[in-house]
């Protein structure tokens, strides 16, 4: 690295919902700061696996991306839900990492399935730490949203690998959820907790970093009027049940305690599968024993340990390319005119 | 509907999370027993487990279910929940008591007149009620560091309110049903607000970012509005502590 390259991603636009996310700020709870972290941890995985190195803080872009400038040579991976995205106009893959040498200009455009897409860096993104982590977690008022003219700061790549892609199963048009019985789950009629199970849902466009609301086709849910519950601490994924009888389902950045009782809880696994669900994407739940989730948390951490040994070349069919001449064969080099090295 | 025979009870929170409660409404004792039973997990130190906190009542333990299986943790739990009569537990060790100056009434706290007449009281003597209130900080929760604290005497046990206000400031000192939360980011609430205080209550790059513990005891002497203008240019807010035996 020389003197005057900076290792940074430049941000030329940004849509109104990106924000740096890692793994998120576990040890805060007793203190009322939950988690947070990114909404899709599997987009870390992936993006982990595709660039060869441990999991690292990347963007997290919720509708639309934005536009930026490599202020170095980087290696990106994109993953989460798919987006349009280019590389000084040539369209490039989704799911897959890229070179993208100093001066070359990334455009994100809007999402093509899903909620939120991820701008992973070989080296990830190293702004400074707040609390030993580095994710925004704007409920709680730590760091702030990504804006044009934010430089942001790229750690050391010690990987090379570019021109890679990985299969990925479809989590992000909604589907089934697997719950487990939460603390609260017996304080609602029998007839409710089967009607649960029974139930289409509808994710609702009112949606955040905090939690998506989910709207049952038929009666409402609801524990019966004037029951009182305390105040009691809260888990991504509990199923809460406010007045108006839609459920709200906490995701990475919920609150840490509250009184709204809680029908279950969507097991860890699934939980990428309600975070990219977008607005009128049809969902449902299935209570599942605590052994079967278990086992299903096991089978999730096995996947991802798989992972990198499912990427594969990123091999490309030059009768797929509309642009033939516009794209880099090789990596590392490009046609020299955005990157004057 | 309450069971009081079957407290202290356990019950799971999602796959990877066990809570021992004390009651199943906010009390003294199940608050007492709630922290004295956190401070005992935290001296357990058990592997596999990753997080401890307390809630109003009660104690909650985050762990890896792969690593320590539930029915290892759970014997655990009913051992240590069984060794001892927990209401009767004393508050935990290195607690402190905060003095936070406030501003109570006027245009910093719309709402003290409301809560006064609630509470069926002149605004006078809900000051003097407020600002000679002792109270714990019984919880952390929802933003960093914003507690909640109680219980005041039994005339400020008054409703929320009807609707939610939209937006109170950040330091500000809200009240209902017997509890004070202060509010370290503006957000809405429920509660009204009869006090605004300055010292902020979760400070990044501190030795100690956040400046309540559970256990912690608060007063709220007033100050005028002049004294509290000048008391924003203090990074403790005028905030003052000493610790408790």
């Amino acid at each position: 690295m020389t003197g005057t390259t900076r290792r940074e991603l430049i941000v030329h636009r940004a849509g109104p919902a990106v924000t740096v996310q890692d793994g998120g700020r576990p040890g805060w709870i007793a203190y009322g700061l939950s988690r947070g972290g990114a909404m899709d941890r599997m987009a870390l995985a992936e993006a982990a696996a595709l660039l060869g190195q441990g999991e690292s803080a990347a963007l997290e872009m919720g509708g639309v991306g934005g536009r930026f400038e490599a202020g170095c040579d980087l290696r990106i991976a994109l993953t989460g839900a798919p987006m349009r995205a280019s590389i000084d106009g040539a369209p490039v893959v989704w799911h897959a990492c890229h070179a993208l040498p100093k001066g070359a200009v990334l455009e994100i455009g809007p999402l093509q399935a899903g909620a939120y897409g991820y701008l992973s860096v070989g080296g990830g993104l190293a702004p400074d730490e707040i609390l030993g982590a580095v994710s925004a977690h704007l409920t709680a008022g730590l760091g702030r949203a990504i804006e044009a003219g934010d430089r942001i700061r790229v750690g050391v790549d010690r990987g090379s690998a570019v021109a890679r892609k990985l299969a990925v199963e479809d989590r992000f048009s909604g589907g089934a959820l697997r719950v487990v019985e939460s603390l609260q789950t017996r304080l609602f009629p029998e007839e409710q907790r089967a009607r649960l199970e029974t139930t289409r849902f509808t994710r609702d466009a009112r949606a955040n970093r905090m939690g998506a609301k989910v709207v049952p086709e038929g009666e409402p849910f609801g524990v019966e009027g004037g029951l009182t519950v305390v105040s009691e601490i809260i888990t991504p994924g509990d199923i809460q049940v406010t007045g108006d009888g839609a459920p709200f389902v906490l995701l990475a950045e919920c609150q840490t305690t509250g009184g709204y009782p809680r029908l279950a809880t969507v097991i860890p696994a699934d939980l990428p599968r309600i975070a990219q669900a977008p607005a009128g994407a049809e969902l449902r739940f299935r209570f599942v024993t605590m052994d079967e989730a278990l086992a299903a948390e096991a089978a999730h951490r096995a996947a991802l340990k798989e992972m990198p040994r499912r990427v594969e070349p990123l091999v490309r069919h030059p009768g797929d390319v509309p642009d033939l001449l516009g794209y880099k064969l090789v990596s590392g080099f490009s046609n020299g005119e955005h990157h004057d090295h | 509907m309450t069971h009081t025979s079957s407290y202290p009870l356990l019950r799971t929170a999602g796959i990877d999370g066990m809570l021992v409660s004390f009651g199943d409404r906010l009390s003294e004792p199940a608050n007492r027993a709630a922290l004295a039973f956190r401070a005992a997990l935290e001296r357990e130190s058990w592997e596999g487990v990753e997080e401890i906190s307390s809630s109003l009542v009660s104690a909650y333990l985050r762990f890896d279910p792969l690593a320590v299986p539930h029915a290892d943790l759970e014997a655990r739990l009913r051992a240590l929940m069984g060794s001892r009569d927990w209401l009767q537990a004393e508050l935990p060790h290195g607690r402190r008591l905060h003095r936070i100056p406030t501003a109570y009434g006027g245009t910093l706290a719309p709402q003290l007149a409301e809560a006064a007449q609630v509470a069926g009281m002149t605004e006078a003597d809900a000051v003097e009620s407020l600002s000679s209130a002792r109270v714990r900080v019984t919880a952390l929760g929802f933003a960093p560091g914003q507690p909640y604290l109680g219980e005041l005497p039994e005339v400020w046990n008054i409703p929320r309110q009807q609707a939610l206000t939209p937006r109170v400031p950040q330091g500000a000192l809200v009240l209902a049903i017997r509890q004070f939360v202060i509010f370290s980011v503006t957000a809405p609430t429920g509660w009204r607000h009869v006090g605004q205080t300055a010292a902020p209550l979760f400070r990044l790059g501190a030795k100690r970012p956040f400046l309540l513990a559970p256990g912690d005891e608060v007063e709220f002497p007033q100050v005028s509005v002049e004294v509290f203008e000048r008391m924003q240019d203090d990074p403790d807010g005028g905030a003052s502590w000493e610790a408790l035996p």
